[in-house]
Formats: structure tokens, sequence, C-alpha cells
């Protein structure tokens, strides 16, 4: 991807520090962290109240029902970030579906006719662009992160036109766009993709098995 | 023939078309250009598969210029 230059965005963002492979790594850590934090307790309490007496039994599985559910609450609202906006007319939805067309392979707008998401290969991992968000896949684990075109006034922009914008921002400057969105969710793929519709599945599905494909070829 | 389009609510509005031969439309298109600067649009410019570039001046000589609006977290 081009570094020639900075997303003007940024300027929106000023207090954030821009987005570098290591410190998304540290955030990948963070989550993992936050998620056992909330989980390890509750996990820890169904034990130690079977432990003390085994007719707190239904009190463990409620224990471990809310280790189970917190992660699966984060994980919702992670792939939520993928989710279809309402479509506008008929004729703009197909003027911007040809423009987006242009500005991908024809890999890339199959993908999208299935699923309404573009993968675009990154060097922080390969991203799964969408109308309201983008998933980056990096190995088996999944970052949502929610960032959308602001609309014209008084207007709504096409689907096509609303992949398009974080396209063209996420290939003009990558660090900068993973800077300007916010970050919904970070964790395991499996996670993640119970959580998508059924058609986008295959997306993540794809994305996965050829980041696969390129690790095993690179070894 | 290049071409400057702004998406919008119609899948996008071609707003200037010019050739370097024809300077009443090259004068055209830089004045479109810059009255979407001052609307805060950005102007990018596709470079193929995986690149594109933000560019502060209408380049005269890109087939393809399209203007988009800022981007931000949701």
């Amino acid at each position: 991807m081009s570094a020639a230059g900075a997303l003007p965005e940024l300027a929106d963002v000023y207090w954030r520090p821009r987005m570098t492979p290591e410190r998304l790594r540290r955030r990948d850590r963070l989550w993992t962290l936050t998620t056992a934090a909330h989980v390890v307790p509750f996990v820890a309490i169904a034990i130690g109240m079977v432990l003390l007496s085994p007719v707190a039994l239904p009190v463990s599985l409620a224990a471990l029902a809310h280790a189970w559910l917190i992660p699966e609450l984060y994980a919702r609202r992670g792939a939520t970030v993928t989710r279809s906006l309402a479509p506008s007319g008929e004729r703009p939805e197909r003027v911007s579906l040809g423009l987006l067309g242009d500005l991908v392979d024809h890999d890339a707008r199959e993908l999208h006719a299935r699923t309404g998401l573009v993968p675009e290969p990154g060097r922080l991992g390969t991203w799964l662009v969408g109308e309201a968000g983008a998933l980056l896949v990096a190995g088996c684990r999944v970052s949502c992160w929610c960032v959308r075109a602001t609309d014209p006034d008084g207007a709504r922009l096409p689907s096509g036109d609303r992949v398009a914008h974080l396209l063209l921002a996420l290939r003009s400057d990558e660090e900068g766009f993973a800077t300007v969105a916010n970050l919904a969710f970070s964790g395991a793929r499996w996670r993640v993709r119970r959580r998508l519709p059924k058609r986008q599945r295959a997306a993540l599905d794809a994305v996965a098995e050829s980041a696969s494909g390129r690790a095993t070829l690179r070894a | 023939m290049s071409r400057l389009i702004r998406m919008d609510s119609s899948g996008h509005t071609t707003l200037a078309e010019w050739t370097a031969e024809d300077p009443a439309a090259v004068e055209a298109a830089l004045a479109a250009f810059r009255a979407e600067l001052e609307q805060g649009s950005i102007a990018m410019v596709s470079r193929g598969a995986g690149h594109a570039e933000h560019v502060r001046e209408l380049p005269l000589d890109e087939q393809l210029v399209i203007m988009r609006r800022p981007i931000a977290g949701g």
C-alpha cells in the first residue's frame, strides 16, 4: 500500500498515536488480557462453589454462563461492523457498484457480490471492507473496526460508494485508516465468525484460507 | 479524456471532463476541484491494485480523479 500521504482525517483524531504493527499487537494482547480478566474470575467462582458445596451447582453453572457470555457479547458487538446499511435507490446502487467494480479485481468483485465485503491485503493483515467498518484478519485473530464515510448533507451514500470510500482511504494510508477507525473488538476468528451473518462467513473463510496458503508458501 | 467525479447519493456525479488541449475545460475542472475541496471533499487517485493516493492539486494527466467524503470512526 502506498504511504505517499497520511490520511487528512488524522487531524480529527490528533490525540491518537498512529497505529503500527507493534501497537496493534499490544492492543490485541490487551484485549486478550481483558477477556481473561472477565472469564477467569467467573470460572474460579464456578469451580470454588462446587468444591465448597455440590448444592451450589446452579450458582456454579450461572457463573460459567457468565464466563461464556461476556466475550460473546463483545464479539457480537465487533461483528456488527460488517452490517449492511439501508440501500439507496436502485440506480444509485447500480452506479456505485459499477465504480467499486472498477477499483477491485474480478475475485474481489465476486466476493463482494456474494458477501457484501471486499478483501484487501495489507501490511497489518488482510482486510474485509464493508459499508460501516472492516475486519482485519491476521492469523487466527480478527480485529473489528468501526468506520464509515460521512454522508453528504441531507443525503445517503449508496452501498458501493460507502465501501469505495473506505477502500480508497485504506489503500492510501493503511495505518492511518486503523488510527481513524474505532476498534470494536479483537479476538479469536472463530468467535467473530459465529456472530457474522451466514453469507459473510464465506468471506472470512476465504481470507483465512488464502492467508494460510500464503503462509505455507512462505514456509 | 480525463474525468473528475464525486461519490455522492446518486452513485457518482461527473464534475468535469478535460483534455490537455482544451484550456477552457482544464480551467473548469480546476474550478470544480477547488470548489469540492472547499466543501470538505478529499481527492483520490487510484493507482491500481492495493494503491491509492491522496492528491491536493488536480493531476491533469490522470484519467480519473475521485472526490470522496471524509471517513470517521463509528
